[in-house]
């Protein structure tokens, strides 16, 4: 079931949630609302399903207006950070709650629910978990009761709000993956809230960035991380330097190599981003091109080593580096290297911070 | 904590249980002064109740007990409780459900209003209905006009009881309500729950605990409220007097053995709240408990 988000605003107090908000989802994807806490996300999601009103605009399933209807109307599958078990009932009644509400008329029997109930139990890896409640299990564990009760009523559509939010890290990544086999078992249209862009890349079909109740970018995983729309976009999907900048006569000039700039009439001031990944560093300065920087400290904890570096005059560089490279520099701390971007982008507008 | 290494376990462990107790000449008198203070205002107070109603005999305390004005006297007790607890329970969870639930124009207002009839005397409160509802009253010349009497009968009572208790429910449950949030009644109404069931199926079931407390309490102070009772019951015997109300009039007319045979079941009713009350205490913690064992089932939003 395809959704369609039309033109929605929603506002709390004088706080704007969501301001002119469009989106489509077509039938089957899974998509990642990503974005840094106060963006709108939740709200987004919330509205999606049902649970909170729009005050203006529209959502559709399917081509369906489903604007004025209830949440038991939607046939959303809901999934809280929190997990929202309810917390007297065994494994067994959380996920059989759905199917035990419905009238009488449309209602299975105990047998079939039963079965359906043991069949998801099975999907998400629980089957001897049944009489449990919600208190004896890990989060993990409960995180997947809440989205087995979600998916017994069938949903057509099936929203989750930051699923793994409270989840340690191990567990959380092993869960990610296990969601996105899941979705390409079940291809149940989804959509879920995380400010982490690593889970965001990693799981989603396609990324849809928000920044401060409005769309920054969509697309896909690879368009949004190669292809940023915009310094917020650029900045909140990873690691990064900033550098003041100057351009002039076609020549983009940053930092402060000595000698090499002498601010013209037509100097342009400008921001710079480099990802850290993308910095090179040489102990020799080859043809004055760098910047000369002093290391603070050295992390080789990781599938990079990660430099910190200080320049001159106290800015920051973040710079990650090969092991191999590593060791054929034999860098340690203190020592004065030269850096220099291999690939850059600049954009127009400022950036409001720098992570 | 940073010596412990230096020292050899035991010590550590002795020295940090002794820190933990205050001194045996601190201890034994608080204790001390504890349970004489218990004995003096609430043991002895209790025993001699039912000291003096059976002085007499046990046939002299059931034939007071018997007496037809006494039954008269607990039948309206009953009555009275019958009526005004379920009421409470109605406006306690309606009024819970809305100030935990809802964001609305008022609300604080509405908190603190429900709080009135704790804030103010019970004999003020008594006043109130006759001011209501008395012959010289707002609504007295129509009550009179359509021969419909509230004060100085039994409705007068009733609304006197009803008003006196109205904050026990609420208060109980507001915070436990809004403890629970309302993630999981959000979550049965995306499953298609209706409101009704979603009420019955998740909400009552975590709140039960808390609103039988309430409950409990609420009779008891229904069954013993004697202010506001008082002022506008008119004190006409076998007609509008409580147990309270009539245990005092017997009292006043020098007949202690009834008025402490009637006294004794107000008592009795005191007791058995007491232990119902701590039964519901104890399993209350060990919900919670189980709740709390792994993570944040529990009050984390």
């Amino acid at each position: 079931m395809s959704i369609e988000v039309r033109d929605i605003t929603k506002r709390f107090g004088d706080f704007t949630a969501l301001a002119n908000v469009n989106l489509n989802v077509p039938t089957g994807e899974l998509v990642a609302l990503l974005g840094p806490s106060g963006s709108g996300k939740t709200t987004l999601l919330r509205i999606i399903s049902g649970l909170e009103p729009p005050d203006s605009g529209s959502v559709f399933f399917e081509g369906q207006e489903m604007t004025r209807r209830a949440a038991q109307e939607r046939g959303v599958g809901f999934v809280f950070q929190h997990y929202a078990l309810f917390r007297h009932m065994t494994v067994f009644e959380n996920i059989a709650f759905g199917l035990t509400v419905k009238p009488r008329a449309e209602r299975l029997s105990k047998d079939h629910i039963r079965g359906r109930v043991q069949e998801l139990l099975r999907l998400v890896q629980l089957s001897g978990l049944a009489n449990h409640l919600p208190s004896q299990l890990s989060g993990g564990q409960r995180q997947r009761v809440a989205l087995a009760r979600a998916l017994a009523v069938e949903p057509k559509v099936l929203l989750l709000d930051e699923p793994f939010g409270a989840l340690d890290a191990k567990v959380r990544q092993e869960l990610r993956r296990w969601l996105r086999r899941l979705h390409d078992e079940l291809q149940v249209t989804s959509i879920f809230v995380t400010h982490d862009q690593e889970e965001a890349l990693e799981v989603a079909d396609r990324v849809v960035v928000m920044n401060e109740g409005r769309i920054e970018q969509e697309g896909s995983p690879e368009v949004v991380y190669h292809h940023p729309a915009n310094a917020f976009v650029y900045q909140f999907l990873g690691n990064l330097n900033l550098f003041h900048a100057r351009l002039e006569n076609g020549q983009t000039y940053i930092g402060e190599p000595a000698g090499n700039f002498a601010p013209g009439e037509n100097a342009n001031p400008s921001l710079v981003y480099v990802r850290p990944h993308l910095m090179n560093v040489e102990r020799e300065t080859q043809n004055g091109n760098h910047i000369a920087a002093h290391i603070v400290r050295i992390n080789s904890a990781g599938p990079l080593v990660h430099l910190e570096l200080a320049t001159a005059n106290g800015e920051t560089i973040q710079a990650d580096i090969s092991h191999e490279r590593f060791e054929e520099l034999a860098l340690k701390t203190g020592e004065e290297v030269f850096v220099s971007p291999r690939d850059m982008r600049i954009f127009d507008e400022p950036t409001p911070e720098s992570s | 904590m940073s010596i412990a290494p230096t020292l050899p376990v035991p010590a550590v462990t002795r020295g940090l249980v002794r820190s933990r107790r205050d001194p045996a000449y601190v201890r034994w008198p608080l204790i001390v002064i504890g349970f004489l203070f218990l004995g003096l205002f609430l043991v002895v107070p209790l025993l001699s109740v039912f000291q003096y109603a059976l002085r007499s005999g046990l046939g002299a305390y059931l034939a007071a007990i018997r007496d037809h004005e006494a039954i008269a006297a607990i039948r309206l007790t009953l009555l009275t409780a019958a009526i005004a607890v379920p009421l409470n329970l109605l406006f306690g969870v309606a009024a819970a459900w809305a100030i935990s639930r809802f964001e609305f124009w008022g609300k604080g207002v509405l908190t603190t209003l429900i709080d009135v009839p704790f804030s103010v005397s019970p004999v003020i409160s008594g006043m109130l209905f006759i001011l209501l509802f008395g012959t010289q009253g707002w609504f007295g010349p129509w009550l009179q006009e359509h021969n419909l009497r509230i004060v100085f009968a039994v409705p007068g009572i009733i609304l006197a009881t009803i008003f006196v208790t109205f904050p026990i429910v609420a208060r109980e449950l507001i915070p436990v309500m809004q403890s629970l949030g309302s993630e999981e009644e959000q979550v049965a109404l995306t499953l298609g729950a209706s409101g009704w069931q979603t009420f019955c199926k998740v909400t009552l079931p975590n709140i039960k605990w808390g609103l039988l407390y309430g409950v409990i309490i609420c009779n008891a102070r229904a069954m013993g409220e004697f202010g506001a009772v008082s002022v506008v019951s008119g004190h006409i015997r076998g007609m509008t007097n409580t147990m309270p109300l009539y245990v005092e009039i017997l009292y006043n007319d020098y007949q202690y053995v009834p008025a402490f045979a009637v006294a004794s079941l107000l008592t009795l009713l005191a007791l058995a709240t007491l232990v119902a009350k701590s039964v519901i205490e104890w399993r209350e913690e060990r919900h919670q408990a189980a709740g709390n064992l792994t993570g944040p089932m529990r009050g984390q939003r």
